[in-house]
């Protein structure tokens, strides 16, 4: 009956305590299969549980050691296909979990959504409709206050004139097209459009960074340390860890490959993800090319460059600083006790504006400035903490990227110069999504804006 | 005492826009039909703009056309000229105007009307509806002549308890000084059917001889002949011109002075007015900021001398109107031949209907048209050509015809006006349809003349022609798929004359037509387009190459439309007895009573909770029935 599987976060959140990321319906087994490193879960038989990692897509990285259960139709609470996927981590992690878990075509589901399947799938009898109704609508009602509770006022504020702007616009095409004769009103033109679609898209898109931020409060600023080998790179992730206290050490039981540490440098929560990939970055670059190594590392939120004071600059570390250029990085120049043999003039050319520290790490030495320019960049950076916007629900940030996506196309379609009033189709899909997230969308205003916008009639 | 007047499948009250449409329809189906109406010289009167089409009411047109309705034949005949709106922009929102000969328009829907075997036309005035047991058997005129029916289809227009507003002069009156209809509108409120009231107006007519066109901008119609109608193969070629004035700082201040004179100014509660038919009035103070206004100069036909002031519309009064008009330039010495009046009418809330247009209330009881609270011609033709055909199939027992809003214009139309009601007279706008990509103006036909072929609307003949304008289509983008072109030099050198860039590699015709700035025409001799191919399957073929991209958008949007209109709501369903339900979303589900969970979920305050909570509740009805 229904054809789309659905997905929630189906335990209590709260730090700390086991979650589960459930799936229902046809493709909950493939999707997760999809996003799953462990045994190929279309094999393996029903009502099994199964250990494994779940890989971000993106970033291949490991998002979460996860133990899997596979439950296939129809004996199941929905009798569909289940997966439910228990993360340890905590908030964090199931959170993410759940993110990788939508972009792999999963919905998020309504509130009743898994009991209403098993509804409808006769799993519950037909005594049991009135609650399964009752459940419906005192879930549908507690989302609702706690989403307005979480929706920031200046958010909705935000976002109302987002949609007011790109309502004005639509109404002008709109008038374009069902009053082509009234020369009192302008003819919209592919510029006026562009203007505004590239002004409403640079706000989505930084309200989408400010969403990350959240994440990035909550999971620590995802840092990568790069460069040759032996120029001291574990020593910088041990002196960073000995100096500051371990938030969460290793998990025991995670593969030599892939080390995380979360340490606090001077408030900074820092998750220095040090893999096997990036340790070998100019491997990398050797094998991938730099475009491909930086789309693995735009994925770090900081990248820590380290440089060898004691050798010259090779053309892998002129690669490395392409590869990263546009990125937040600050170089480091390490082994200063020894003999000078880079070339630090260029250096400074190639690392133009970003930070230089001079260390030596078995003098223990410049670990202070380190610190303080990880500190400055946070803070100072575009990365602020301070006054912003704060969006968080799963739900906004899947409605914000499609509505991101919806400018995409409309931005595209305008410069491939196609006509307004097909353009135009795709910037009132972003306005609708955008009501989507403040619970308004009704299509009326659209003629109420035509009407009381321009002056019409016979 | 009435007397028995005859037996008819369907009875037809009006012979307006949606009335002949409707008529015809159910005539033509095969039901035996009676045409009831006040005056046989007023058969489809315009009593307003003299034109036809326009953006989206063109479109619905054209659908009328290709289900087998007249309007668009009609046009083609009696224009005076013709244009394609919207040439500068995407195909979806192109449509035709015509600006319309109106006693020609009259003549020519006559003689139709007349002509169609299974149609009766007959004058007279109806003054009530004969129900029994609640289903309507027939109609009574003001004559006592009894029509026994199976069903009655109303589409009485602006006539019902009409009122004309002009200044402080106001009488009962149809429109244009006809009778009005006070009876049968106080039997359908008899009857429990709920009533609104609703406004409208129009601008004087002046004498053409009187008007100074040397001061005023010429509107031609388009020199390339173009038709409503897929059927018409004979065009009009001598075509006369409107004319383009402005108001000015003179005329404003002269309302502005008499506004407290104007009928709708004057304080008295008055019925909805249609917020994109403002009078004048409405305009200079609502907008007062604009300096002028645009007045178009329409004739009203070529053996008549009047012209129909648009932008003018009025309720002021006619001492007033004088000068208001001859402030105007070019119209310095026009003589007012006609004034502007406001005319205020009943109208049903049109929730109260099925999607079919019959009333829930009372069974073989159709409406359609402005009765229905919209406004504009091709509105009421839409709804009439609905009503006849439903009315027809629920006599000759064949499934009702409801198109959805994927398919048609007026799907959308009927769609919004029975789920969501109206609260002034509603028209159709582009922006009203979410998937305008797919109702375009070219490809009405593809849409619906198959619909009309099955009904028994559209001939033999004409079927034909389009199932082989079909399969040209259709061999033509097969072809240009296969065809491949190689980046020659001849084709860059054709490609950069014609101002676009060049091809590095070969690719498919069907790709490379998919290049905004390349049209099929354009590259007519590189994809080796055969000549002999008529233009509007060429035209076709671009369009859905061009746009495919977007058009499967859309039909991805349909799927998901269609799967929630596939749940059907059980028609004896009792809200009351869904706990879940939130009060407000009951009120409204039991009001519009949608037949299927998308229509529910269109309904204003009915949110997805609600909709969540009915799907269980009629899943629990389903295992119920089962279990007995
Ligand atoms: C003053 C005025 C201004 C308008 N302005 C606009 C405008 O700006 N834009 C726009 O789009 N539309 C306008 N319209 C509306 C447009 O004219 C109508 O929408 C359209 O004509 C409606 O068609 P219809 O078939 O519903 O009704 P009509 O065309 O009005 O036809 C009604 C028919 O019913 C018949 N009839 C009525 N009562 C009875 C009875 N008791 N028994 C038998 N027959 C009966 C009449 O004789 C007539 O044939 C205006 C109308 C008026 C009157
Ligand atoms: N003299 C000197 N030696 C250093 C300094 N920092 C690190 N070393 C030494 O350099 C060697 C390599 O250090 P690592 O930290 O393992 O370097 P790495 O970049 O992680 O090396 P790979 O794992 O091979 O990529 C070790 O012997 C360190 O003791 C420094 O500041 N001065």
């Amino acid at each position: 009956m229904e054809t789309d599987t659905i997905t929630a976060i189906s335990t209590p959140i709260g730090e700390g305590a086991i979650a589960i990321v459930r799936l229902s319906g046809p493709k909950a087994i493939s999707i997760t299969a999809n996003v799953f490193k462990g045994k190929n879960l279309g094999d393996v038989a029903s009502h099994t549980i199964h250990y494994g990692k779940i890989i971000d897509p993106e970033t291949k990285e490991v998002a979460e050691e996860v133990m899997v259960s596979v439950m296939r139709a129809p004996k199941t609470f929905t009798r569909e296909d289940v997966v439910e996927i228990n993360c340890h981590g905590g908030m964090v992690a199931v959170n993410r979990v759940l993110e990788i878990i939508l972009s792999q075509g999963a919905r998020l589901a309504e509130p009743g959504e898994f009991t209403k399947r098993a509804f409808l799938h006769g799993r519950i009898d037909l005594s049991q409709a009135e609650a399964v109704m009752d459940l419906i609508r005192a879930k549908t009602d507690k989302a609702m206050s706690v989403a307005l509770k979480q929706m920031d006022g200046r958010l909705s504020a935000l976002i109302r004139r987002l949609r007011q702007d790109l309502l004005e616009t639509v109404a002008h095409v709109e008038v374009n097209i069902d009053y082509p004769e009234y020369d009192d009103v302008e003819e919209m033109s592919h510029d006026m459009m562009r203007t505004k679609s590239k002004e409403v898209y640079k706000e989505v898109v930084e309200l989408l960074q400010v969403a990350k931020q959240g994440k990035i409060l909550r999971e620590g600023l995802a840092t990568a340390i790069i460069g040759r080998p032996n120029v001291g790179k574990s020593s910088l992730m041990n002196t960073l860890v000995q100096e500051n206290k371990a938030i969460v050490t290793e998990v025991p039981g995670t593969t030599r490959d892939i080390i995380e540490e979360y340490v606090s440098v001077r408030g900074v929560p820092l998750r220095l993800v040090d893999t096997a990939g990036i340790r070998e970055t100019e491997d990398i670059v050797e094998k991938i090319g730099v475009e491909r190594s930086r789309q693995v590392l735009k994925e770090s939120d900081l990248i820590l460059f380290v440089l060898n004071y004691n050798d010259v600059l090779s053309e892998e570390d002129e690669k490395l600083f392409k590869a990263i250029e546009g990125l937040d990085y600050i170089v480091i120049i390490n082994k200063t006790d020894l003999e000078q043999k880079l070339d630090l003039d260029r250096v400074y050319e190639l690392a133009a504006e970003k930070p230089i520290v001079i260390t030596s790490l078995v003098k223990e030495e410049g670990v202070n400035e380190l610190e303080e320019a990880i500190a400055k960049t946070f803070f100072a950076g575009d990365i602020d903490t301070g006054d912003l916007t704060y969006v968080s629900n799963v739900r906004h940030i899947q409605l914000l990227k499609q509505a991101k996506q919806a400018l995409e196309d409309a931005m595209e379609g305008l410069e491939l110069g196609l006509p307004l009033d097909v353009v135009q189709i795709d910037v009132t899909r972003t306005w609708e999504l955008l009501g989507e997230i403040i619970g308004d969308t009704a299509s009326d205003s659209l003629i109420d804006q035509l009407f009381s916008q321009f002056c019409l009639g016979k | 005492m009435t007397y028995d007047a005859g037996h008819y499948d369907v009875v037809v009250v009006g012979a307006g826009h949606a009335g002949v449409e409707a008529g015809l329809a159910a005539a033509k189906m095969g039901a035996k039909t009676l045409m009831l109406t006040l005056n046989l010289d007023m058969i489809a009167f315009m009593p307003c703009n003299p034109s036809i089409g326009g953006p989206a009411k063109g479109i619905v047109v054209r659908e009328i056309d290709a289900l087998g309705g007249v309007m668009g034949k009609v046009i083609d005949k009696t224009h005076i000229q013709m244009r394609l709106l919207n040439t500068g922009k995407g195909p979806a929102v192109q449509a035709l105007r015509a600006q319309a000969d109106k006693p020609m328009y009259i003549k020519e829907m006559k003689n139709i009307v007349e002509n169609e075997k299974n149609l009766t036309l007959r004058q007279g005035m109806v003054d009530r509806l004969v129900v029994e047991d609640g289903v309507c058997k027939g109609v009574v005129t003001e004559t006592n002549a009894f029509y026994r029916a199976e069903t009655v289809i109303i589409t009485t227009g602006t006539f019902m308890r009409g009122k004309v507003l002009m200044g402080d002069l106001e009488y009962e009156s149809g429109p244009n000084n006809q009778r009005p209809t006070i009876k049968l509108s106080e039997n359908l409120e008899e009857l429990g059917l709920e009533i609104t009231r609703f406004k409208t107006g129009t601008p004087p007519r002046v004498n053409s001889h009187t008007i100074d066109y040397s001061k005023t901008e010429i509107q031609p119609g388009d020199e390339t002949p173009r038709s409503f109608s897929y059927e018409t193969t004979e065009y009009i070629t001598d075509q006369i011109p409107c004319w383009l004035t402005y108001t000015n700082e003179f005329t404003h201040e002269i309302i502005n002075e008499n506004l407290s004179l104007s009928a709708m100014y004057s304080g008295m509660k008055r019925g909805t007015g249609p917020r994109y038919c403002p009078s004048i009035e409405d305009k200079i103070v609502r907008f007062n900021d604009k300096p002028r206004h645009q007045i178009f100069l329409e004739p009203e036909g070529r053996d008549t001398e009047e012209v129909y002031v648009q932008g003018l519309s009025t309720s002021l009064p006619e001492s007033v109107q004088h000068g208001m008009v001859r402030s105007v330039e070019g119209l310095e010495h026009a003589e007012i031949m006609r004034a502007g009046y406001a005319i205020e009418y009943d109208a049903i809330v049109p929730t109260q209907l099925w999607p079919t247009l019959e009333t829930k209330k009372i069974p073989g009881l159709f409406t359609a048209g402005q009765i229905n609270g919209t406004s504009g011609y091709e509105e009421a033709a839409a709804q009439g050509i609905m009503a006849g055909i439903n009315a027809a199939a629920k006599v000759l027992g064949k499934d009702p015809v409801i198109l959805d809003r994927s398919q048609a214009y007026i799907g959308v139309l009927i769609d919004d006006l029975v789920t969501k009601g109206t609260n002034e007279p509603y028209r159709l706008l582009t922006s009203r349809a979410e998937y305008r990509l797919l109702l375009r103006h070219d490809n009405a036909d593809f849409r619906m003349t198959e619909l009309g072929y099955e009904l028994g609307l559209i001939t033999e003949e004409r079927y034909a022609a389009f199932k082989e304008k079909y399969r040209l289509v259709e061999e033509e983008k097969k072809r240009l798929q296969k065809l491949i072109i190689k980046p020659t030099e001849e084709v860059n050198a054709f490609l950069e004359t014609a101002g676009a860039s060049k091809m590095k590699e070969a690719v498919k015709a069907y790709d490379l037509l998919k290049r905004p700035e390349l049209s099929y025409d354009l590259l007519a001799p590189i994809i080796h387009a055969d000549p002999s191919l008529p233009h509007d399957v060429t035209e076709q073929v671009g369009i859905q190459i061009k746009y495919e991209g977007y058009i499967k958008k859309a039909n991805d949007q349909v799927a998901r439309m269609l799967k929630m209109e596939e749940k059907k709501i059980p028609e004896d369903i009792d809200y009351d007895a869904i706990s879940g339900i939130a009060t407000e979303a009951k009120e409204k589900l039991k009001k519009v009573r949608p037949l299927s969970v998308g229509q529910a979920s269109r309904i204003s305050g009915v949110n997805p909770a609600d909709i969540s909570i009915l799907v269980v509740y009629m899943e629990q009805g389903n295992i119920a029935r089962l279990a007995n």
